[in-house]
């Protein structure tokens, strides 16, 4: 039998995450705050993951991103690609991210 | 599946990845929010005939099931009150002509929508209709890792080759696929090939759920208890798989609590953060709930709205908080945190749904149930009683009630 694929993405600069199918990205007005749905679970992600997360549409990169919000908040790149990546990558460690992929049809 | 879990708040947080689990909190306040899922059980109608069914004894006829057009109302009204998540389930729910309809509803009023399947009777036209009605994920049972034990359980022949073409459907379509393995004394020496089974199939969860002894399950207790050693055995086989297989695949385990030393929270409390909805249309705090004889449900039928029975109905109320609790429930230390048990259990087991859960060492009869399960899981009665509307049918030689 072939090692199975692990399904965590490895979240670099050029990655273009988007939320699988799997994990729904809601505001829930009832609580008023913003859920994850995924299978048997509701995750309520804070200010900065929900921003990040809206930006993962599987076409934006990492980079893309990082360069938006580092115009927006007036801060260093650097630092921002570090807090992003970091906070992606655990995000997919968790399997709330996966890598867009090219449709054949 | 998930409404049999000790503890609906299982998944763990960490408090510095800005994700908190909704579930674990609020689930603390006095005024009882409306549970975040509920799980609906479109009918009792089943092709299986599992001797541990979680349905109770006394099905639902088809005759009584919600009408397509009952259901949408309870859909709609149920995202109105804040549910996010609606676990279809039944019987088999793919028996219902309907179910394409009520998903791509589900979807329509904003619900997060999960098939519980037994998946024979799914075609892949059907699943992927329900694919493009926007259904998030599939949850399908397995009884065995082949066919000579999985169809005997299930009491249906050929069932587990359909069900492995089905789940290899649900991955073709990119739909996450959770397999759901139920454990018990005639299958747990299959547990490491199960759990290669789900990999193979690409899954994306396995449940490795043993059985709770209530309903039928408890009819066929004698058949179906685990010994201790394979307990054992189990929880080193689940333990080493999770390490292994971390990123591949998650496994959720449901120890039996009749080895436990505590009880299980069930339902994470009675009336707290759960209930379901019968195929006829009664709300409960939890499926087996209508085992408890002297309760009465309110149903989505009556002139009540839902979130007026899950907050004021008798049967939410009676068992909800610790206000109920007798001794040694009254006080204990751990009444906050187990709520003492399982309901069903204490009635199925002691006649009073008020007694604390004989799972727990505190229980008068926790010690005479012990030793029950050990003598019957050391016996060797493994006739099954299968599960059917005519109030069940003992395995013959031949048949496996196939």
């Amino acid at each position: 039998m072939a090692t199975p694929r692990n399904r965590n993405i490895n979240v670099s600069e050029s990655s273009r995450p988007v939320l699988p199918r799997h994990a729904k990205l809601k505001f829930d007005e009832t609580r008023q705050v913003w859920v994850i749905l995924a299978p048997e679970r509701v995750l309520a992600p804070d200010e900065i993951a929900v921003e990040v997360l809206q930006l993962c549409d599987g076409v934006r990169s990492v980079a893309d991103m990082v360069d938006q919000l580092a115009a927006k908040y007036a801060a260093e790149r650097e630092a921002i690609l570090t807090d992003v990546i970091a906070m992606l990558q655990d995000l997919a460690d968790k399997g709330f991210l996966t890598e867009a992929r090219e449709k054949t049809s | 599946m998930s409404p049999t879990r000790s503890d609906a708040g299982v998944a763990a947080s960490d408090p510095h990845d800005g994700l908190a689990v909704l579930e674990a909190r609020g689930s603390t306040a006095e005024a009882f929010g409306i549970p975040l899922a509920v799980l609906a059980e479109l009918t009792h109608r089943c092709p299986l005939q599992c001797p541990y069914c979680s349905n109770p004894v006394e099905l639902d006829r088809g005759g009584s099931e919600l009408t397509t057009e009952e259901w949408k109302k309870v859909l709609t009204e149920l995202a109105q009150i804040g549910v996010l998540q609606i676990h279809f389930s039944g019987g088999e729910p793919t028996a219902r002509k309907d179910l394409v309809e009520l998903v791509q509803h589900a979807s329509d009023v904003g619900l997060y929508s999960n098939l519980i399947t037994s998946a024979v009777l799914l075609t892949r036209e059907k699943l992927s209709a329900l694919a493009d009605a926007g259904l998030c994920h599939v949850q399908i049972s397995f009884q065995g890792n082949e066919p000579m034990v999985a169809d005997r359980v299930a009491g249906l022949k050929n069932a587990h080759e359909k069900k492995l073409e089905v789940a290899r459907w649900t991955r073709e379509l990119d739909l996450p696929l959770t397999v759901n393995a139920v454990m018990h004394r005639q299958n747990l020496h299959q547990l490491a090939d199960i759990i290669e089974m789900a990999v193979d199939l690409d899954a994306d969860r396995l449940e490795v759920a043993n059985v709770q002894y209530y309903g039928w399950a408890l009819k066929n207790r004698a058949a179906l208890m685990p010994t201790l050693s394979q307990i054992e055995e189990t929880s080193r086989i689940v333990e080493e798989a999770a390490v292994r297989l971390k990123g591949i695949l998650t496994i959720d385990y449901v120890v039996p609590d009749y080895y436990a030393l505590r009880p299980k929270k069930c339902m994470g409390g009675w009336g707290r953060q759960f209930f379901n909805i019968s195929p006829a249309g009664k709300v409960l705090p939890c499926h087996a709930a209508e085992s408890i004889t002297g309760l009465e449900f309110e149903s989505v039928r009556s002139n009540h709205s839902i979130a007026w029975i899950w907050q004021n109905s008798e049967a939410f109320n009676r068992y909800r908080g610790t206000g109920w609790m007798k001794e040694p429930c009254k006080s204990c230390e751990f009444r906050e945190i187990d709520f003492g048990g399982c309901r069903c259990q204490a009635f199925a087991l002691t006649g009073d749904a008020g007694n604390t859960d004989p799972a727990c060492t505190l229980s008068p009869m926790h010690e005479q149930l012990f030793k029950q399960a050990e003598l019957e899981a050391a016996s060797d009665n493994n006739r099954f009683l299968y599960r059917n509307f005519s109030g069940g049918t003992l395995e013959t030689g031949d048949n496996h009630g196939a």
